[in-house]
């Protein structure tokens, strides 16, 4: 599923390490890092497994469901983005609670949003002469049903 | 795991304090403020620039923004030819104040007997008349890199988003209110009007709050710090070099620069806590001293929420009760059980970016506070400063 307006974003310098989490969205895949052998799933990705110190680390896509752990509706234009008021909340991944994004939350209006509500990665596709970019924000997970 | 039980840091007291002018905007060189600054502590110690033979700053040469930084450790050192043992500077450290503690272990150490220490900024003139700047570019070309590639495609280029996130949770774990949240700003308003030095300086009612204009809820325009022009400069000696100088030294007792969490913002474990948790129970394992000991309490609010977070963290109240310990504001008033951010703080006072707090620490222990002195003698202070992943304080104390 794409978001239906695309506005200015800042893009990410992609890198080896980063590429497969802003490139996942054409794939449809919400990926982290995850060490082979004791499982640990790694955001930001690093190369070694901070727990088991293995270096078979690579990226895995999750389910895309997420939780609202915290959230801010933001009403000051920092510089060019979103219509405001946008809301920008800290989710945690379904599979892992320790693993959060800092994402907006679209789909719904601002004044909907709940700590605890549960959401679901949608992409937003910005096309890129250093290679395309794929934003994971999330929508409430009962539009999708 | 065991913690080192040496405290080098009582060695060291703080001699000299010294500001630059302050204001909105001055369009002034701010490396001129700088050393104003520099030169007011030395003088203020009864020293010499020869004396001085170590040179600590915050940031360092980082670019956060126009007018974030006014002066590195190389240009002070060039521009004032100072001649030194022990030199340093930079952003890694245990927020701003960490700067201070690195002085501290420094003279702890044996490595310098006078270290100035200074944070410069200039925000106001660098910022013109376009409100504060957001962290990073805003061009189509400008692409985010490190930690910043985790908030700025998120149209979240400002700490008070991020900020403002940790106190909306706990808002919904504790029932917070911004009621309460505004008792930081109408107490360090009231506090302003004593301070010449504020930005400032007319009254602020609880109305005015709940009327300003809404930034990222719960923050409104009044729970984020005013950007100014100006330095604020110390000096940290080794204590037997302290007795015979100009004022009275003013002890540290205990520092506080843990950070057990992840270093993060959106990463750390719990989210209505910051660094400033372990931060503050450090200290606290580093003296005999107790919360309750304190008599004035100098803590950052950069943003409104990180004084509510400070005043939990350091054990003025529970976790949680930090909104019934604000609420009305007459525990933290000049007349209260704990006289909070007597200058104004950086709401009122101006964003010193940490500085000034300590810098009013030593004021109201030496009496020197004028208008604005607190009664009752005070001997104890705490200083703290930064949020997020990056937090520092000290315990200081007058004999």
């Amino acid at each position: 599923m794409t978001a239906t307006s695309v506005p200015f974003r800042v893009l990410p310098e992609l890198s080896d390490r980063t590429a497969s989490f802003w490139q996942g969205g054409e794939q449809g895949e919400l990926r982290f890092h995850r060490c082979g052998p004791c499982g640990m799933r790694l955001h930001p990705p690093v190369p070694v497994c901070p727990s088991c110190g293995s270096h078979e680390v690579n990226p895995e896509a999750v389910s895309g469901r997420a939780t609202i752990l915290t959230f801010t509706t933001n009403y000051q234009a920092w510089m060019p983005g979103p219509d405001l008021p946008y809301v920008v909340a800290i989710i945690a991944i379904d599979e892992d609670p320790r693993v959060r994004l800092t994402t907006n939350i679209v789909g719904c209006r601002p004044e909907d949003v709940r700590i605890g509500m549960p959401v679901q990665v949608v992409f937003e596709h910005h096309p890129d002469p250093d290679g395309d970019i794929w934003i994971p924000l999330f929508m409430p997970a009962e539009e999708l049903v | 795991m065991g913690r080192a039980s040496e405290r080098l840091e009582k060695r060291s007291c703080i001699t000299g304090i010294g500001q630059s002018e302050i204001g909105r905007r001055l369009f002034r060189d701010p490396l001129e403020l700088t050393i104003d600054a520099c030169r007011a502590a030395i003088a203020d110690a009864g020293l010499q620039p020869s004396d001085i033979d170590g040179l600590s700053t915050y940031p360092g040469m980082l670019d956060g923004g126009p007018g974030f930084n006014g002066a590195n450790a190389t240009e002070v050192q060039d521009a004032m030819r100072l001649e030194l043992d022990w030199f340093d500077s930079g952003v890694e450290t245990s927020g701003q104040l960490g700067s201070v503690i690195k002085a501290c272990l420094a003279v702890g150490a044996g490595l310098a007997n006078h270290v100035l220490c200074f944070r410069s900024v200039w925000e106001g003139s660098a910022q013109k008349g376009g409100g504060r700047a957001p962290i990073g570019g805003g061009s189509a070309a400008f692409r985010a890199s490190g930690s910043l590639q985790w908030t700025l495609p998120f149209a979240a280029p400002s700490a008070a988003i991020w900020i403002a996130m940790f106190a909306a949770r706990h808002f919904h774990e504790f029932g917070t209110t911004r009621e309460q949240l505004a008792a930081i700003a109408i107490n360090g308003r009231r506090n302003a009007a004593r301070n010449p030095q504020a930005i400032y300086r007319e009254p602020l009612s609880l109305d005015d709050y709940m009327a300003a204009r809404m930034i990222s809820w719960p923050f409104c325009l009044l729970d984020c710090d005013v950007p100014c022009d100006g330095a604020t400069a110390f000096i940290v000696s080794r204590d037997e070099r302290a007795s015979d100088l100009r004022h009275p030294p003013v002890r540290v007792e205990a520092v506080g620069t843990a950070l057990h969490g992840r270093p993060s913002w959106d990463q750390f474990d719990d989210l209505t806590t910051m660094a400033n948790r372990d931060a503050a129970a450090h200290l606290w394992s580093r003296t005999d001293l107790k919360p309750s000991d304190v008599d004035i309490a100098q803590i950052y609010d950069g943003f409104s929420f990180l004084a509510l977070s400070w005043l939990e963290a350091l054990g003025f109240c529970e976790v949680g009760e930090g909104g019934p310990f604000l609420a009305g504001g007459e525990r933290i008033a000049p007349t209260g059980e704990l006289p909070m951010n007597t200058h104004g703080g950086q709401l009122s006072a101006g964003r010193l970016h940490g500085y000034g707090f300590l810098h009013e620490a030593v004021v109201q222990l030496r009496g020197d506070g004028g208008a604005r002195q607190v009664a009752g003698d005070p001997r104890v202070a705490v200083a703290a400063a930064g949020g997020g992943n990056t937090c520092g304080c000290l315990l200081v104390s007058r004999d």
